[in-house]
C-alpha cells in the first residue's frame, strides 16, 4: 500500500487508511470525545504521544506537504497537534509506524545532506528528501494525516480557523438554498434547462 | 418502546433493521403481529450525526469495521482468500442499515428488468434468468414504498420509465449546477435528463421537514430527518404500535430449527456478547445480500448440513455488486457541489442492454460530486496532477469548488462463480466464521462499464469544461455497496432458494427479503428492495392470519 494515490470508491470505503483502533460506536465515541476534549482544554499546544523533537521533525515534513504559500499551511492548521490526537486516540496502532518512518528519514536525509535533522533543512532540501520516500508507506500515512488534520473537522485539533476550509471555498453550514453555484444561478444565462 | 422477554415467542423475528428490516417491523406491527428486530449495529439518532468526516468516513462509524468484523478476498476459487487492503463489501451497520447513510438515489426497475433472459436470451458464463414475478406484480408496492417513505421526483420525466399508478408524492429537489450542466450537454446530444429520483424531501412531508442542503448525505445521517431513511419513517411508527421491539447491538450468529424442520429462533450476541436466545414463530431475514447468505451458512444443523435452506446448494451464490467508473469535468465558475444532495439530473438512454453493443448490459448515468474536504484532497484530482507540495494544494483549492462527476450506475450479471462462503480460517471478533467474498466481473460487465463511460464522456465533451478525466480500473472495483442476488429467488427450489414470496423453499417459517432476493441487478437498488418488502409483509401477514406458516 505504498501508493497513496486511492480512488474516489476506495476512499468511500471507509476503512481506506487502515482501519482505525475504533470498532465500535463506544469506542468511536471515546476516540472523539478524547480528541476533543484535549483541545477543549487548552493541552493543545503540548503533545501526548510525540516527543517535542519528533514534533519539530514531523511538522517539517507535513509543511511540505502542505506548504504555507500564499495561503496558510499544515503549520498554520496546526496539523501536527491533530497528528498527536490521533496517535493517542484513534491510531495509536500507527505510533510504530511514524517512530520508525521517521528514523529512516533522517537516515536518508543524513545520507543526502549530512544532516539527520530535517527540521533544520532548507527547504528545497526537505522537498527532495519527500521525494526520496514518496513510496513509502511511512509517508503515505503522514500525508493522509496532514490532510485529515488539514480539511477535517477542527474538533479534533487541526484545519485551525477553518485554514483548509477557506482554502477550497467549502463551508460548513446547516442551511444553504439555491441557486448553489453560477451555473444554476441567474448569471449563466439561460440557466433552467 | 415494548419489551420482549427473549423467552416469549413473538410472531416475527427479523434479523436486520435496514431498508427491508424497517419496512418488514412496520408492516407486520401494524397488522397486528408482535416483532422483535435483531440490528448488529447501534441504535443511532439524529443527534448522532455530524458533519465530521474524519468520524464518518476514517472511524467507519456507520458501516461495517474490518478490525471487528474481517472478512477476506478472491478473484476466483482456485486462490486463496486474503484479507483485503481496503473494504471488499460495504454495508449499512445500525437502526436503519444502509439507508440511514446512503446517496438516496430511488429507482425503480424497468419492465424488462424482470424478464432479462427472455427478452435478451443468455449469456455466456453467467447464469442470467427470468424473475418469477413482473414489474406489475410490484408496481402497487413500487408506489406504496415512495408514498410512505416520501420521495421527490418527476413522474413522466424519464420516457423510459416504465408505467406507474401515481406520480412521486413529492417534486424533485432544485437542481445544481451539475445537474443544469449535464442536462444541456445531453439534451444536445438528444439524450434525455431527468431530475433525479431521491428519498429526500423536497418539502415538508409527513410530518418531517424538508431538506436544508446542507450536502451532508453520502456517508452520513441526516440530522434534520429529511432523508427517507427508515430510521426516520417506518421503524418509529413500527414502535408506536407498542408490538415492536428495536434490539440494537444483537449480532446473531445462528437460526435455530427443530427436529420437524422449522426455525424456532435465533441464538444472538447481546451488546456484552452474552448469547441470547429470542424465541419466535417465524424468522424473517433482512440482514442484506452478505450478512444473509453468512447467516444461513453459519446455521447448518444435522437437518441442513449445506446450511440452513441451501438444499439448492445456491446460498451465497450469484453474488451482484454495484459497477460503473467516474469521468471529471472542471469548469471556469464555480459550482459549489458541496452543497445540497449529490446529484439531480440522470439519464436513463443506456439503461436497457442492446443486443447491437455486442455485450449485455446498460445503466444509468448521473451528474453528482460525492466529496467532501478530505476525500477530495485525497482522490478527487486528475491521475496527472501532484500529490503534495504548492501545485497540489493550489489545485485542490482551485478544482473543489469547480469539479463534477459523471458517474454510471452499471448492471453486473449474475455468475455462479461469484459467492459470498464462510472463510476456512479467519474469525471474527465474536468467534464466528469471517465472511469469504469471491468476485469478479463478467467480461460483459467490463465491456458495458467501458461502452457506458465512452458516453459519459461524449457528455462532458459536450459542456464547456475546461479539462476532462476519468477514473478507471482494470481490476475489481472496491468497496461493493450493493450486495445482491445471493439467495435468489424463483419458483423451482432447484435453482433458486425463496420463492416469489421469500419464502425460503425448504424451510416453512423462515423469509428472506433483502438485496440477496434480487435475480439480476441494475443500477439502484433500494427502492426495489423496500417495494419487494411491502410485498412480502403482505402475504406473510395474510398467510399468517390464515395460519399457513
Amino acid at each position: 500500500m505504498s501508493d497513496h494515490r486511492i480512488s474516489r470508491r476506495q476512499w468511500l470505503s471507509a476503512s481506506s487508511v487502515g482501519a482505525a483502533l475504533a470498532s465500535s460506536w463506544p469506542e468511536i465515541l471515546a476516540a472523539q470525545q478524547h480528541a476533543h476534549k484535549a483541545i477543549e482544554s487548552g493541552a493543545a499546544a503540548t503533545f501526548s504521544v510525540l516527543r517535542p523533537a519528533e514534533a519539530k521533525e514531523i511538522e517539517a515534513l507535513a509543511s511540505q506537504i502542505i506548504p504555507s504559500d500564499e495561503t496558510p499551511g499544515a503549520r498554520e492548521a496546526g496539523v501536527i497537534y491533530f497528528i498527536d490526537r490521533a496517535l493517542a486516540t484513534f491510531d495509536g496502532d500507527k505510533r510504530a509506524l511514524y517512530r520508525r518512518g521517521l528514523a529512516e528519514t533522517q537516515a536518508k536525509a543524513a545520507r543526502m545532506f549530512g544532516a539527520r535533522n530535517i527540521a533544520a533543512l532548507r527547504p528545497e532540501q526537505q522537498i527532495e528528501l519527500l521525494h526520496a520516500i514518496e513510496k513509502t508507506e511511512f509517508f503515505a500515512q503522514l500525508r493522509t494525516h496532514s490532510i485529515l488534520g488539514f480539511f477535517g473537522n477542527p474538533s479534533y485539533g487541526g484545519n485551525r480557523d477553518e485554514v483548509g476550509w477557506k482554502l477550497i471555498g467549502f463551508e460548513d453550514r446547516f442551511h444553504f438554498e439555491p441557486p448553489f453555484g453560477y451555473y444554476d444561478g441567474p448569471d449563466a444565462g439561460e440557466r433552467k434547462p | 418502546m415494548k419489551q420482549f422477554p427473549p423467552s416469549e415467542e413473538v410472531d416475527f423475528l427479523i434479523v436486520g433493521a435496514g431498508a427491508a428490516g424497517g419496512v418488514m417491523a412496520k408492516e407486520l406491527s401494524s397488522a397486528g403481529f408482535t416483532v422483535v428486530v435483531l440490528e448488529q449495529g447501534p441504535y443511532l439518532r439524529e443527534k448522532d450525526f455530524e458533519h465530521d468526516e474524519i468520524k464518518s468516513s476514517v472511524l467507519s462509524a456507520m458501516t461495517n469495521n474490518l478490525r471487528s468484523q474481517p472478512h477476506t478476498y478472491r478473484k476466483s476459487e482456485s486462490g486463496k482468500a486474503a484479507a483485503p487492503g481496503f473494504k471488499v463489501v460495504q454495508y449499512g451497520r445500525q437502526v436503519g442499515g444502509g439507508t440511514v447513510h446512503f446517496t438516496a438515489n430511488y429507482w425503480r426497475l424497468w419492465e424488462s428488468d424482470f424478464v432479462q433472459k427472455s427478452k435478451f436470451g443468455g449469456v455466456p458464463g453467467a447464469s442470467l434468468a427470468d424473475w418469477p414475478i413482473r414489474y406489475a406484480d410490484l408496481e402497487p408496492y413500487y408506489t406504496k414504498a415512495e408514498e410512505e417513505l416520501g420521495i421527490s421526483g418527476l413522474a413522466g420525466a424519464n420516457p423510459f420509465e416504465a408505467w406507474r399508478s401515481k406520480p412521486y408524492p413529492l417534486p424533485p429537489l432544485p437542481v445544481k449546477s451539475s445537474g443544469v450542466i449535464f442536462e444541456r450537454a445531453a439534451r444536445k446530444l438528444g439524450l434525455h435528463p431527468f431530475p433525479a429520483p431521491m428519498a429526500i424531501l423536497s418539502q415538508p412531508y409527513r410530518g418531517r421537514g424538508a431538506c436544508l442542503h446542507c450536502g451532508f448525505c453520502e456517508g452520513f445521517g441526516c440530522e434534520v430527518r429529511a432523508k427517507s431513511s427508515t430510521l426516520g419513517t417506518v421503524i418509529p411508527v413500527a414502535e408506536r404500535t407498542g408490538r415492536c421491539e428495536i434490539r440494537p447491538d444483537s449480532y446473531t450468529r445462528k437460526i435455530e430449527t427443530s427436529a420437524s424442520g422449522r426455525v424456532t429462533g435465533a441464538v444472538y450476541f447481546d451488546q456484552d456478547r452474552r448469547e441470547v436466545f429470542q424465541r419466535a414463530k417465524a424468522v424473517v431475514v433482512c440482514a442484506n445480500g452478505s450478512e444473509t447468505p453468512r447467516l444461513l451458512l453459519m446455521s447448518k444443523s444435522a437437518r441442513f448440513p449445506r446450511g440452513l435452506a441451501n438444499s439448492s446448494g445456491l446460498v451465497g451464490k450469484y453474488l451482484m455488486v454495484d459497477a460503473g467508473f467516474e469521468a471529471y469535468g472542471l469548469f471556469e465558475h464555480p459550482l459549489n457541489e458541496f452543497k445540497s444532495v449529490q446529484t439531480t439530473r440522470v439519464i436513463h438512454d443506456f439503461y436497457e442492454p442492446d443486443p447491437k453493443r455486442g455485450s449485455h448490459g446498460g445503466g444509468g448515468i448521473d451528474a453528482r460530486f460525492d466529496f467532501y474536504p478530505i476525500s477530495f484532497a485525497q482522490s478527487g484530482l486528475p491521475k496527472d496532477a501532484p500529490t503534495w507540495g504548492s501545485e497540489w494544494k493550489k489545485m485542490v483549492g482551485h478544482y473543489f469548488t469547480r469539479t463534477l462527476t459523471l458517474l454510471a450506475h452499471a448492471t453486473c450479471l449474475p455468475q455462479e462463480r461469484n459467492t459470498i462462503t464462510l472463510d476456512p480460517e479467519t474469525k471474527d471478533a465474536w468467534g464466528l466464521p469471517a465472511m469469504r467474498v469471491t468476485f469478479d466481473f463478467h467480461a460483459d460487465d467490463w465491456a458495458n462499464m467501458k461502452f457506458l463511460l465512452d458516453r459519459q464522456l461524449e457528455i462532458l465533451h459536450a459542456t464547456d469544461a475546461l479539462k476532462i478525466w476519468t477514473d478507471t480500473t482494470d481490476d475489481v472495483l472496491f468497496p461493493h455497496n450493493h450486495l445482491l442476488g445471493t439467495c435468489r429467488m424463483g419458483d423451482d427450489p432447484k435453482n433458486s432458494v425463496v420463492d416469489r414470496y421469500h419464502r425460503a423453499h425448504d424451510v416453512p417459517n423462515l423469509f428472506l427479503v433483502d438485496g440477496s432476493s434480487l435475480v439480476t441487478a441494475c443500477c439502484q437498488p433500494t427502492c426495489t428492495i423496500q417495494a419487494l418488502a411491502y410485498r412480502a409483509a403482505d402475504h406473510i401477514a395474510e398467510q399468517a392470519r390464515k395460519g399457513a406458516i
